[in-house]
């Protein structure tokens, strides 16, 4: 595999930073642009801004935050929430993302997945799925920050996205998210091993040891991360120390 | 004197972090569809993401086929950066065979799907990987990687790889799974980086920074 990629997630209700638990119960953090300058500072590999009510409004409303975030700030930025088109996706590239995370809009229409790889490439068109367990070594696709249930099965639904041209996967474990108790490694195994697409596991890294575990045995391409960054848990270069320490290569990167 | 970028825009991907990692070290941009404007350029950057045949298409499409071959020829500084490197090549594998600028002679291929013990990988290759000379005898002073030290990682997104026909022509590999993959290369003024200078941090900042020098 490539090096692992360890990725700040920032979930944003404009025009707050903000951090739930089990996507709900929002605390205000701050402010997203400070954040972001700061972790790109720090030495994250990618960004990752989410808009955690787009879906409910039906727009994203992150524009001028990504325009802004391409002054100063030069790695990869994923933009998601509430893209529910083409047009969509287009308009936030052209303020300065990189690749598009859907979730809502391709389970409703999962041919959105076809239309934005096509015209973009693969390589913008990650697919967002939020895992709930349904039972052993089972999860459920959920939208709407967890809350809506689809009836598809997480395993099914990557590999689904992948023949549809997603480039990537970002899989959220609605469990696991927000309680600092570790990943759903097996999720993330299975999901990872199903698919030839590289894996984003994210939700419930609360130390260096989670992130060891869901490389190793979770199999995850990268790692996206908030609540060890938002509260100051650890940062990047903590990170990247436990990685080496255990085998696991990282961007190397001189603070 | 502040430096003229013009940046052909043909209607994908992410520009305006392009025009930003050039606007950082003092320069001015255009983005531009304009064949005059192309021709015209004091330095030309190709960038780009996405499929080999929808890129070549447009470019085609804009009348700026024939008018970055006539630029090609007048020394002055090129860059092409991922899809808009892979175009700089003769021809790519992808879906067929589809003819590119022929910049640089050589092919498009795709990365194959096993690592170098045969083990099955993931492509795309989505990350940081560190840069490397081909051979001995490369030489990075006077480059756009002058100021780069071998091993600095940029950021690469990318499921095909350029094949130079000519060794000379690589100018930095990198290395995605124990498969060689053509990371930069160039003839004469000509560019081309296969990873995203404009997003790979400061390593990549000091190559946009070297490439407003020439």
């Amino acid at each position: 595999m490539a090096n692992t990629r360890l990725i700040a997630r920032l979930d944003i209700k404009a025009p707050n930073l903000i951090k739930g638990i089990h996507l709900e119960g929002l605390r205000v953090i701050g402010d997203p642009q400070e954040h972001a300058q700061k972790y790109y500072q720090q030495g994250a590999d990618e960004l990752v801004f989410m808009d955690i009510v787009a879906s409910l409004y039906e727009r994203n409303s992150l524009h001028e935050l990504v325009r802004h975030t391409a002054d100063n700030i030069f790695i990869p930025l994923t933009v998601g929430g509430g893209i529910r088109s083409v047009d969509n996706a287009n308009n936030l590239l052209r303020h300065g993302a990189d690749k598009i995370a859907i979730n809502t809009a391709a389970i409703k229409r999962p041919e959105l997945i076809s239309e934005i790889a096509d015209r973009f490439g693969s390589q913008c068109m990650v697919l967002s799925i939020e895992a709930k367990r349904c039972g052993p070594n089972q999860w459920e696709a959920y939208y709407d920050n967890g809350r809506e249930h689809t009836g598809m099965d997480v395993v099914e639904w990557a590999k689904q996205g992948q023949e549809l041209g997603a480039g990537e996967i970002l899989l959220t474990s609605v469990d696991q998210e927000g309680t600092k108790k570790g990943f759903d490694i097996e999720l993330v195994r299975q999901v990872s091993d199903a698919v030839s697409i590289p894996v984003i596991a994210s939700g419930g890294m609360g130390n260096e040891d989670h992130l060891v575990d869901v490389i190793q045995n979770g199999h995850a391409d990268a790692v996206a991360m908030a609540d060890v960054l938002h509260y100051n848990r650890l940062t990047f270069k903590q990170m990247k120390e436990a990685a080496e320490q255990n085998n696991i290569s990282v961007r190397k990167w001189a603070a | 004197m502040t430096k003229k970028v013009t940046v052909i825009d043909y209607g994908v991907g992410n520009l305006l972090s392009v025009e930003r990692a050039f606007e950082h070290f003092g320069a001015e941009v255009l983005l531009t569809s304009d064949p005059k404007h192309v021709l015209d350029a004091e330095l030309l950057v190709l960038p780009g993401v996405g499929a080999f045949h929808n890129g070549m298409a447009e470019l085609s499409r804009l009348n700026l086929v024939d008018v970055i071959s006539e630029f090609a020829t007048k020394e002055r500084p090129f860059l092409g950066i991922c899809l808009g490197m892979q175009m700089m090549l003769s021809m790519s594998e992808e879906f067929g065979e589809t003819k590119g600028l022929n910049l640089i002679p050589g092919k498009v291929i795709k990365i194959p799907d096993t690592d170098a013990s045969g083990n099955k990988h993931k492509i795309p290759h989505i990350g940081w990987s560190a840069l490397r000379k081909p051979s001995a005898d490369t030489n990075w002073d006077q480059t756009i990687l002058q100021s780069t030290n071998e091993g600095e990682m940029t950021y690469f997104v990318h499921s095909f790889t350029a094949m130079p026909e000519n060794e000379s022509h690589r100018l930095a590999d990198c290395e995605y799974d124990g498969r060689k993959i053509s990371a930069a290369i160039r003839r004469d003024n000509l560019y081309g980086c296969q990873f995203h200078p404009e997003k790979s941090g400061e390593a990549g900042l000091k190559m946009i920074e070297a490439f407003l020098k020439f």
